[in-house]
């Protein structure tokens, strides 16, 4: 557990935790250190990655997988994560599943999911100001902490797929989850569910709405979809807009999206 | 000045975080700085030398170029080269951490959103300057 902080100058922390094969950064007031709900946080993020990684045998996730269990027997997060995965399945006309490659594995709709209620817990401790990023995935509480009243938005970079650590452009985020779908890191590893390919036209797709946990598997499946189908979909869901740059370069975005894009 | 001297701390406690990744060193918060200025230098530029910082794979100084309160450069003046591991650090992640340093401040941004990194990829990103105080 790393804890670098600067208390006089600006009250907040923040700390960068290995879980669920990532880093999860975040940037809390003090009194999240102070309070136990930091590491509430964190204990909550290991306790996800123990019940929903596949790659432990003994997971939930992989005793349900080997039909070891059933759903009724794991944790109760299990169906809930399940009946969203549905969810977002039909939203998406089965451009998202919880068995990519035919083997179950919902881990497309949990990092945002654990990420999202992380932040939860920050907020539920009485923290009105917070981000929790989580390898990449976003959740912002409130604007940003400083002396600025009222606080400004959080200013939220999205990596420029094509350039090792310049930005594509800024997002100002208050209360919104900012998630990018991409090759950048990972390589091809979104498959297209509807025909078992790999995903392709797209290099980064951002998907800004409320929640990281929809938001997130909505730029999965939007990232799926390839650049012109994913574009009008995204136009057409509510409260959330989007932002792609395409394999060969060009970018696009939904037609709310400009309010969002930081001008300075 | 007491910006300045923040803004060396946390970089110097960036470059620390990023070669003793899995033993941050608590020490580095304690790095001090000792202004300088060496004649070469534009006008209105002035560069600060940190203490040297201990690290897992040996000792590491940077110096930064200030113009006012923002970076204008870092330099590193002593770094671990005794293994393959430091030399591919010195190539690798240094200059991609001085230039995402460079490029965070420019853009005043909080954190990153991009493509799901890897715990590996975390080391060299931008958002593990962020989260170490740049």
């Amino acid at each position: 557990m790393s804890v670098l902080s600067f208390p006089a100058f600006t009250a907040r922390l923040r700390h960068a935790e290995h879980v669920m094969g990532t880093v999860v950064s975040f940037d809390v007031p003090l009194s999240a250190r102070d309070d136990g709900s930091l590491d509430s946080a964190v204990r909550w993020l290991h306790w996800v990655d123990r019940i929903f990684s596949p790659y432990r045998p003994d997971s939930d996730v992989s005793l349900l997988a080997s039909a070891e269990v059933t759903v009724e027997a794991c944790a109760p997060e299990v169906a809930e994560v399940l009946a969203a995965c549905a969810f977002v399945r039909e939203l998406s006309g089965g451009y998202f599943t919880s068995s990519p490659g035919g083997q179950f594995d919902p881990s497309g709709y949990v990092k945002g999911w654990a990420i999202e209620r992380a932040a939860d817990i920050l907020t539920a401790a009485g923290s009105a100001s917070h981000l929790v990023n989580g390898g990449g995935d976003v959740q912002c509480v409130g604007g940003r902490g400083g002396p600025a009243l009222p606080a400004e938005p959080w200013r939220v970079g999205i990596a420029d797929p094509f350039g090792s650590g310049s930005l594509a452009l800024v997002v100002t985020a208050r209360d919104q989850a900012v998630a990018t779908s991409g090759t950048a890191e990972r390589g091809s590893h979104i498959v297209n569910p509807v025909d078992g390919c790999p995903a392709s036209g797209l290099a980064s797709l951002t998907v800004v709405g409320p929640s990281l946990a929809l938001a997130d598997a909505c730029a999965t499946a939007a990232f799926a979809m390839g650049p012109e189908l994913a574009r009008e979909w995204t136009e057409s869901l509510e409260h959330h807009e989007a932002f792609a740059i395409t394999a060969a370069g060009e970018s696009w975005q939904t037609t709310g999206f400009s309010r969002h894009i930081s001008t300075d | 000045m007491r910006r300045v001297i923040l803004a060396v701390t946390a970089t110097v406690a960036g470059l620390v975080a990023l070669l003793s990744f899995k033993t941050h060193s608590p020490s580095a918060e304690r790095t001090v700085a000792t202004p300088q200025q060496p004649p070469s230098l534009p006008s209105g530029e002035r560069a600060i030398t940190g203490n040297v910082a201990d690290t897992a794979y040996g000792p590491v100084q940077v110096q930064l170029v200030m113009k006012s309160t923002r970076i204008v450069t870092v330099n590193i003046l002593e770094q671990p080269s005794s293994t393959e591991h430091d030399l591919q650090l010195g190539q690798l992640a240094f200059p991609r951490l001085i230039g995402e340093t460079i490029a965070a401040q420019s853009a005043r941004i909080d954190t990153v959103s991009g493509a799901t990194y890897t715990s590996g990829g975390y080391i060299k990103s931008l958002q593990s300057a962020l989260d170490n105080g740049v």
